[in-house]
């Protein structure tokens, strides 16, 4: 049997039905955002463990250029190593056909038993490598799936300027590329760049290196000192050209993964906590208008003997429902969403299974988060209830107080019609609700800002990088250093309008007990190509002496312009030199450090010597030059700019499509909830009052006026504000929670934005008003004017 | 049939209440000595402002006094907590409030059973509505109801939880003389049938002729106890 009390409650929430569900469906945004981001993170974290264990993903990697095999005995004795692979790892020209430029293809050796210690390959398809497989080859599923490819397939090899026929007996993943990308590159090209396994001794012969491997793979005992491992690892190699080893976290594939699900947890917390800061506040004015409203009932209550935690308790429940109703829709949302999310991550991660798995544990803790915020916006309604006196229900409530208002007393009552008056003295006598139901609104605005300028700022950051920094048509990478006459010869290959070499060295930058390994690049200063640009676009000129780093790479090295790094050049004569850091760049993608090409040609004691090569060319003679690179012995890469371009915006616009979608459809969802709101509430607060104007003569038209225009210039107040609100809630996003190593959203913000949210937010309450309206068409005078408030 | 006996149920002595509002001091009532004895019929006269109300919602533990003491049987009320008012009203209480104050979101039965849900020993609600001669409305909203129909489920849910006293403001205040005399006869039979000690507030002094007793209050004092040799009722009454 439901107690009297329940049924009130349930009427009560019938009655406020709009309302609530207006909340129900912010919190639900909230919640599903939550969930769907948390649940994938989770999903995707689980399967990443399952996968790297299942297929004993290695946990520390070095690179050099040519060890003995001997060499293997020795690192598996190092103490804290479990196990140890030696592997032929090299990059070569694909010519694929159907795809006019040459792709690039890695060949990654297997052991001749058949069964690597480590990083071992899922098979999808076909079989694995047999022994009389000279031309045999494992090929990594994006590459095949973006081709079109069968088993038994073909595609050509450039092995040292031979071509070589290779065929696909296998289609596999692998825990090393499930974020497959080729060097200098951020997104995924399946359609050129893919990764195959090859039998070792026809790898190793193909590319001289019998006996020899030129990578190396670890698994470390539980407890092993990690950087003594890696420095022992070091030390084995450095004869042999090592290139510093690393553990697992800076592996490229799990490096990116990894960013990938410290991104979701992030939006995960800062997103929900926007839209149930919202939801907390709506619900504070809902509730405090109901208690309001109710105050003498309040009062009988407790004068029949219902206790304060009895009441409190009652007004609770009301929020409890709104926050079931809530977590359930938004649990709802974001499972659906969360699949949803799944797909897209197969697109860029490649896992053999990837099952969306929904933690109860997350929908629990979105729940007690929603139910927290809310028990924190509706406390003060709901203690004002406790707290009413019950002496109150005796005493019909005391009547408003009114006094000249400020447009009055300055004599400007003329200025004003009188519906307008009523509508200035609305708001004068209530500031407080007024600016309440202002700040409301606005955050309807801010929230359509922050979910799309995330467009506008990608749109900026593939405007720089790709425009006004990267300026060339390609850049080819040599397979070793080349002295300055390669220059020439590509200068004169077909169709090659300009050509700008450049230096591009395997370093580790040390600053206290901090390091990163990467490549500084060798640039010239008065290269039109590649330039260096600060966050105001202009020009940064390279000192002859010194390091320019990315401001994002001087933070996590911690240091700062003017002092000296450590830099252990990993080629060559391997030299160490203390170098200065004579600028930070604000630049968005990656972790860059720049030198001047001659600079680093002298810390190199070498003479004019470059890596590759930044080109322009004639859009009519592509074709001969691809067909003419694709033949060119030594040169290891060719990256198309256009075609990377193409990838990015491609893939990331099918991504950001959908984030932007669901942005949309929460900003929508919580712009509407708030305005839908704060009219109704208008309307009830008013309603007596409005009703006593008609049964006076006025219209219907003449009372809308008074309580839409109201709604208007409050709508009309709050978007400029929320446009600020948006702005700021965008920079701390931008400065708490994108400020990743991966990449950097500066803070642009397009006017269209601005616009965009400000269309939105006025259809919302163009449609409230219309609700509203129709209310007041309707509204039942004698049924209005009975009821006391 | 119940007699008036002559046990003290309430006791006030020296009761005042001070309203403070900014500057001002409002001296709502400036020592009221007052007792009421069980199963009388007390009806309190007076003008506007003279405190009838605030001494009602002290008797019935809405409110406490600025200074002076009031009993309920063993209870003190001048010392008692929140918890132990909460308690008392639930328990012993029934109120009769000015403007009905009914939730409107419930039906009459269940404004009702909102009370006998938290009382000790209660009437049935159907049967108390039936009291009152509302058998036939019980599944009406509020809304739905004549003020006096309302004021009538208002008595019904303070009869409802049998109390021992039942405190009314005004209940006929906003009432024509039939549908007053209808509310009056259904707080006179409580009483009566009941013996529930009775409390009634009024501006109209005609309705004092069913009292056992009259206690008019001036100024927040009291001016002037009559007692009725003879109860007229309810139906007898003229104004
Ligand atoms: N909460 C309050 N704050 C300030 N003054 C109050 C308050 N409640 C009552 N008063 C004042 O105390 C005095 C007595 O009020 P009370 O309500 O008891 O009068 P009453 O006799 O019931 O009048 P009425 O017949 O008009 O209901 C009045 O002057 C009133 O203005
Ligand atoms: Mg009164």
């Amino acid at each position: 049997m439901i107690s009297a009390l329940d049924r009130k409650l349930l009427r009560d929430l019938w009655h406020m039905r709009g309302q609530a569900l207006a909340i129900a469906a912010v919190m639900a945004a909230g919640v599903g955002l939550f969930v769907s981001q948390f649940a994938t993170q989770q999903s995707l974290a689980l399967t990443q463990s399952e996968y790297y264990a299942q297929n004993r993903f290695a946990e520390a990697f070095a690179h050099c250029k040519r060890a003995p095999r001997s060499l293997l005995e020795r690192v598996s004795a190092v103490e804290g190593v479990a196990a140890a692979e030696a592997r032929v790892v090299a990059n070569v020209t694909l010519d694929v056909p159907g795809l006019l430029e040459p792709a690039v293809g890695r060949l990654v050796s297997r052991p001749r038993s058949g069964v690597p210690l480590l990083n071992d390959v899922y098979l999808r398809k076909g079989r694995l490598l047999e022994a009389g497989d000279p031309d045999g080859v494992l090929a990594s599923e994006g590459f095949v799936l973006a081709h079109g490819m069968e088993l038994g397939d073909r595609i050509t090899a450039v092995i040292n300027g031979r071509r070589r026929d290779l065929t696909i007996v296998g289609v596999v993943l692998s825990p090393e590329y499930i974020y497959s990308i080729r060097d200098g590159e951020f997104i995924p090209d399946d359609k050129r760049f893919g990764v195959f396994w090859m039998n070792e001794d026809e790898l190793a012969a193909a590319f001289d290196m019998q006996g020899a491997f030129n990578e190396i793979s670890l698994d470390l005992e539980p407890g092993a000192n990690g950087p003594e491992v890696l420095a022992a690892l070091d030390r084995l190699l450095e004869p042999y050209g090592g290139v510093g080893a690393f553990e697992r976290k800076d592996q490229v594939s799990h490096w990116y993964l990894s960013n990938e699900l410290a991104q979701l947890r992030n939006i995960g917390i800062a997103m929900p906590l926007v839209f149930l800061g919202v939801a907390a506040f709506l619900l504070n004015v809902v509730l405090t208008r109901q208690i309001s409203v109710q105050r003498e009932q309040i009062a009988a209550l407790k004068a029949f003997g219902y206790s304060n935690l009895g009441v409190g308790w009652h007004y609770m429940k009301l929020v409890l429902v709104i926050v079931a109703l809530g977590t359930a829709l938004g649990a709802a949302a974001g499972a659906w969403l969360g699949t949803q999310m799944v797909v897209i991550y197969t697109e860029f991660y490649r896992f053999p299974f990837l099952r969306f798995t929904l933690d109860p544990v997350i929908v629990l803790q979105a729940a007690a988060i929603t139910g927290g915020a809310s028990m924190l916006g509706s406390m003060g309604a709901v203690l004002a209830a406790v707290s009413l006196p019950p002496a109150e229900a005796m005493r019909p409530p005391s009547p408003g107080r009114y006094r000249p208002m400020l447009f009055e007393r300055l004599g400007l009552q003329r200025l004003f019609s009188q519906p307008m008056r009523m509508i200035l003295r609305q708001f004068e006598r209530r500031p407080a609700k007024t600016f309440l139901s202002v700040l409301g609104i606005a955050m309807g605005v801010a929230v359509f800002v922050v979910g799309f300028f995330f467009l506008d700022t990608i749109d900026y950051v593939i405007d720089v990088q790709f425009n006004r920094m990267q300026r060339e048509d390609m850049t080819l990478t040599f397979n070793q250093p080349r002295s300055l006459s390669a220059l020439h010869e590509v200068k004169s290959m077909p169709g090659v309008l300009h050509a700008e070499a450049f230096r591009a060295v395997p370093a580790t930058l040390r600053f206290e007990h901090r390091s990163r390994r990467l490549a500084i690049m060798g640039v010239s200063n008065d290269s039109s190509l590649n330039r260096v640009l600060d966050a105001k676009l202009a020009r940064i000129v390279i000192p002859e002496q010194g390091l320019a780093l990315s401001r994002k790479l001087g933070e996590v090295l911690g240091v700062s312009v003017g002092q000296r790094l450590q830099v252990e050049i990993k080629e060559g004569s391997r030299p160490t030199r203390e170098i200065p850091v004579s600028a930070l760049v604000d630049d968005f993608l990656g972790m860059s450090a720049y030198m001047e090409i001659g600079a680093l040609n002298d810390l190199m004691r070498e003479g004019q010597t470059i890596s590759g090569v930044f080109l322009t060319c004639d859009p009519a003679g592509h074709k001969d030059l691809y067909e003419r690179l694709k033949a060119t012995p030594g040169v290891a890469a060719v990256n198309v700019k256009q075609a990377a371009l193409k990838g990015f915006t491609e893939t990331l616009a099918k991504s950001l499509m959908i984030t932007t979608i669901i942005n949309i459809m929460f900003a929508t969802v919580i712009a509407f909830g708030v305005v839908y709101n704060n009219a109704r509430i208008s309307l009830s607060e008013r309603s007596r009052e409005l009703a006593s104007l008609r049964v006076l003569g006025l219209t219907r038209g003449e009372i809308s006026f008074i309580l839409l225009g109201e709604l208007a210039i409050v709508t009309l107040a709050a978007i400029p504000l929320g446009c600020l609100l948006g702005f700021g809630l965008a920079w701390a996003l931008i400065e708490h929670m994108l400020d990743l190593e991966l990449m950097r959203f500066p803070l642009v913000i397009a006017p269209r934005t601005y616009g965009w949210a400000a269309v939105v937010v006025l259809g919302a309450a163009t449609v409230s008003a219309l609700v509203v309206r129709r209310r007041l068409d309707h509204l039942d005078l004698v049924e209005v004017l009975k009821t006391r408030e | 049939m119940h007699t008036p006996t002559s046990t003290a149920v309430f006791l006030a002595r020296g009761i005042t209440k001070v309203y403070r509002m900014g500057e001002v001091e409002v001296h709502a009532l400036r020592g009221v000595d007052l007792e009421l004895y069980e199963g009388e019929f007390v009806v309190l006269l007076g003008p506007s402002g003279s405190g009838k109300s605030t001494l009602l919602n002290i008797l019935g533990g809405l409110d406490i006094p600025s200074a002076g003491s009031v009993t309920f049987r063993e209870h003190n009320l001048t010392q008692a907590t929140e918890r132990e008012l909460t308690s008392y009203r639930r328990d012993h209480v029934g109120f009769v409030f000015q403007f009905y104050n009914l939730i409107p979101s419930l039906t009459a039965r269940e404004n009702v059973a909102l009370v006998t849900e938290i009382a000790q020993n209660p009437m049935k609600p159907e049967d108390a509505l039936r009291l009152v001669k509302l058998g036939e409305r019980m599944d009406h909203f509020p809304s739905q109801l004549s003020g006096g129909e309302q004021q009538r489920v208002a008595i019904a849910r303070a009869v409802a939880k049998q109390p021992d006293v039942l405190l009314c403001d005004e209940p006929t205040g906003a009432l024509d003389i039939s549908t007053g005399k209808l509310v009056l006869e259904a707080i006179e039979s409580v009483n009566r049938e009941l013996g529930t000690t009775t409390a009634v507030i009024t501006h109209n002094s005609a309705i004092a002729a069913m009292a056992d007793r009259v206690i008019s209050l001036h100024d927040g004092r009291i001016a002037g106890v009559q007692h009725n040799t003879t109860k007229l009722h309810p139906r007898d009454l003229n104004w």
